[in-house]
C-alpha cells in the first residue's frame, strides 16, 4: 500500500470496494513517505520551506504522474484511435487503459460512461448544452444550491436565458449546510435537472449527496454532481450513489491540468446529441449527412489531451494505492487539528462550519483583508487562496467580500498547520 | 519580514484602518467606479470641480489595505489640484510602484506617497495601489467605470 512505486502500470492490489471497510489505522499513514512522492514539496519559497495549503485550487503532482507524461512524450507521442503504427497503438492503449482506471476509480459500470473533457467546467457545460438543449423548455426549472461554484451556476444561467427556463436556488443555513427541506420544496413537476456540488469549494461543506439524489429520483429528476472538490477527498461509487452525471477535474486530483472527466449513465449519454463536432466523434461524413460515433467518442471531438488522460490515469492508480479512505481519514484529522487553532486566533471568524466538512478551512480576520493575509503568509512560504473563490453568491450570503482559504491534501502535515497559525500571528503583528 | 514591513509601512496600515475622505460626496459633478476584477476591489471616487481645480473629493468602496490606503492618500493629495497636476502625480506614483527610475525632482513631489515604495517588490499588488488613481482619472475624463485589466 506504499505509494512509492515509479511505474504507471501497477494495479492496486486492493481496489477500494465499500464492502471492505478498512480499520482506521492512522499511525500507518506515513505522510513523510508520501511527501517523497511529490518533488515540488521539497521546494523553498522566499528561503522558507513551502507550505502548500491551496489544494482546493490545484493539487500537486506525484512523480508517477510526471513520469507518465514524460513517457508519453518521449516514447509514444502519437495520435490515438488512428493506429497503423506502433507508437499510435501504444498511445491508444495507454489512453484507453486510463479510461478503465477512471471507471474503476468511480465504480462505474462501463468504461464508455467515462468521457474525457478539459475539466469540471467543461463537463458541466457539456451537460448544459447537450442534455439541457434536448430536455429543457420554457417554463422548466433547473435546481442548484446556494453554495455552488460559478461553474455550476453560469452554464445553467446561459441555458435558462436561451430556453426561457428558470434557475432555482436551494438556500443554505449559517453553518453553510444545505436546507434539505427547502431543497425538497423546490423540486417541482417543472424541475428538469438538479446540479449540486458534493463538496463546497468555498466552505468545505460535504452535501448529503445520496439523500439529494434519492429526493430528486423519487420525482424522476436526474442529478449532476459537481465533484471537483469531492473526487480528491471522498471515495465514491457512482453506481451506489446512483447519480446521473458526476464531473471532476484532473488537476485537483493530483493529475495534469486541462483534463477532467464527465461520468454519465450510458442510457442518458446515448440519447444526448453531440456537444462539439469534429474528428473522432463521427462514424461517416458526407456533405449531406453525418452519422455520429458511439459513446464515449461521440463526446470527444478532435484530438484529445492524450498526455493529460494518461497522466490522469497514473494519478487515479496512485490514489488507488494510497487508499482514498485512509487519505480522507488523515485529512479529517488535519482539519480537526487546524479548525480550533485557527478559530482561536483573535478576530478570526470561520466561514463554513458545517458538521460534515472536507479539506477546506475558510476564514475572515477582522479588519484585515484576505489579500493582505495572503501576501503576508506568502512571504512566510505559505500558499493559501484569498478571494471570492469563484463563489461570489456564497461570499454575499456570509456578508464578506472575500475569505482566506487554507485547503488540505493528504501530504500536508500538522507542522504545516502550526506554520499557518504562526503566519497568522505575523499578519496580526503587521496590522496591530 | 523586512519586505512585508516595507509594503505595509505604518502610514499605509494607519490609512487602511482610518481612511480619509471616506463616504459619498453629495452634489459631486464627477464620479466614477473602478474595479479590480481579480480581487473584487471596488473604489468609487466623487469629485466637485471648481473650474479646472478639484475643490472637493471623497471616495467609498472596499478592498485590501493597499487599495484602501492608496484611495485615502490619493484623495488627500488631489484636493486643490488641477487635472493636469493629478495626472502628473499619477505618473510619478505609477513609476514608483512599478519600480521605474524616478528623477530627483519627481521623487521630491511624492511626499507621503513614498510610503508605497514597497509595492514594487510585490508586482501583483500594483493594481491595488493604482486602482484609486485610475478611478480618479476616469472620473475627471467623464467615464463612469474603469477596470484595472
Amino acid at each position: 500500500m506504499t505509494p512509492t512505486g515509479t511505474t504507471t502500470t501497477v494495479r492496486p492490489t486492493k481496489p477500494q470496494e465499500p464492502q471492505e471497510p478498512q480499520e482506521p489505522n492512522l499511525p500507518s499513514f506515513d505522510v513523510r513517505r508520501i511527501r517523497e512522492d511529490f518533488p515540488v514539496l521539497k521546494q523553498q519559497v522566499y528561503g522558507k520551506p513551502l507550505v502548500y495549503l491551496d489544494n482546493a485550487a490545484t493539487a500537486q503532482k506525484p512523480r508517477v504522474v510526471l513520469e507518465a507524461l514524460r513517457k508519453f512524450y518521449e516514447v509514444e507521442c502519437a495520435n490515438v484511435h488512428r493506429g497503423i503504427h506502433w507508437m499510435s497503438e501504444e498511445a491508444t492503449r495507454d489512453y484507453e487503459e486510463s479510461r478503465e482506471s477512471v471507471r474503476r476509480f468511480l465504480g462505474a459500470a462501463e468504461s464508455r460512461e467515462i468521457i474525457f473533457v478539459r475539466g469540471t467546467t467543461e463537463a458541466i457545460n457539456l451537460v448544459a448544452h447537450s442534455y439541457g438543449r434536448k430536455h429543457v423548455r420554457a417554463g422548466d426549472e433547473i435546481l442548484i444550491s446556494a453554495m455552488e461554484h460559478h461553474s455550476n451556476i453560469v452554464p445553467w444561467q446561459i441555458l435558462c436565458e436561451e430556453t426561457g427556463a428558470r434557475l432555482r436556488v436551494a438556500p443554505i443555513n449559517d453553518a453553510g449546510e444545505l436546507l434539505l427541506d427547502e431543497f425538497e420544496k423546490l423540486l417541482t413537476p417543472r424541475t428538469r435537472l438538479v446540479a449540486v456540488c458534493h463538496v463546497s469549494n468555498a466552505l468545505g461543506t460535504v452535501n448529503p449527496i445520496a439523500r439529494i439524489i434519492e429526493m430528486a429520483h423519487s420525482r424522476q429528476v436526474p442529478v449532476l454532481v459537481d465533484a471537483a472538490q469531492a473526487a480528491p477527498h471522498l471515495p465514491v461509487n457512482v453506481q451506489e450513489l446512483d447519480c446521473d452525471f458526476y464531473a471532476f477535474s484532473g488537476h485537483k486530483l493530483f493529475g495534469p491540468t486541462g483534463i477532467g472527466v464527465l461520468y454519465g449513465k450510458a442510457e442518458l449519454l446515448e440519447e444526448m446529441p453531440p456537444y462539439q463536432g469534429g474528428g473522432d466523434m463521427i462514424r461517416t461524413v458526407t456533405f449531406e449527412k453525418t452519422t455520429f460515433n458511439s459513446i464515449p467518442y461521440k463526446f470527444e471531438a478532435g484530438t484529445p489531451h492524450i498526455a493529460g488522460v494518461i497522466g490522469l490515469g497514473a494519478a487515479v492508480e496512485y490514489l488507488g494505492r494510497i487508499g482514498l479512505e485512509r487519505a480522507a481519514a488523515y485529512e479529517s484529522e488535519l482539519l480537526e487539528y487546524a479548525t480550533p487553532r485557527v478559530a482561536r486566533i483573535p478576530g478570526v471568524r470561520i466561514i463554513g462550519t458545517a458538521r460534515e466538512k472536507a479539506g477546506v478551512l475558510s476564514f475572515a480576520l477582522e479588519g484585515v483583508h484576505p489579500h493582505d493575509v495572503g501576501t503576508i503568509l506568502d512571504r512566510e512560504g505559505i500558499a493559501v487562496r484569498a478571494g471570492h473563490h469563484c463563489a461570489m453568491p456564497v461570499m454575499e450570503r456570509f456578508g464578506v467580500p472575500a475569505t482566506t482559504r487554507a485547503s488540505f491534501a493528504f501530504y500536508n502535515t500538522l507542522q504545516e498547520v502550526d506554520a499557518l497559525v504562526a503566519g497568522m500571528e505575523k499578519v496580526r503583528e503587521v496590522f496591530a | 519580514m523586512p519586505e512585508v514591513r516595507e509594503l505595509y509601512q505604518e502610514l499605509i496600515v494607519e490609512h487602511s484602518k482610518k481612511p480619509r475622505n471616506f463616504g459619498k460626496l453629495d452634489g459631486a459633478d464627477h464620479e466614477a467606479t473602478g474595479y479590480n476584477p481579480l480581487c473584487g476591489d471596488k473604489v468609487t471616487v466623487y469629485v466637485k470641480m471648481d473650474g479646472n481645480i478639484v475643490r472637493e473629493i471623497r471616495w467609498e468602496g472596499s478592498g485590501c489595505a493597499i487599495s484602501t490606503a492608496s484611495a485615502s492618500l490619493m484623495t488627500e493629495r488631489s484636493k486643490g489640484k488641477s487635472q493636469a497636476d493629478s495626472e502628473a502625480l499619477f505618473h510619478v506614483f505609477h513609476t514608483l510602484v512599478t519600480g521605474g527610475t524616478l528623477e530627483e525632482a519627481d521623487a521630491a513631489q511624492l511626499g507621503k506617497l513614498a510610503a508605497f515604495s514597497g509595492v514594487k517588490e510585490f508586482p501583483i499588488r500594483v493594481k491595488c495601489a493604482t486602482l484609486a488613481w485610475h478611478t480618479l482619472r476616469a472620473a475627471l475624463e467623464g467615464a463612469k467605470t474603469v477596470t484595472t485589466d
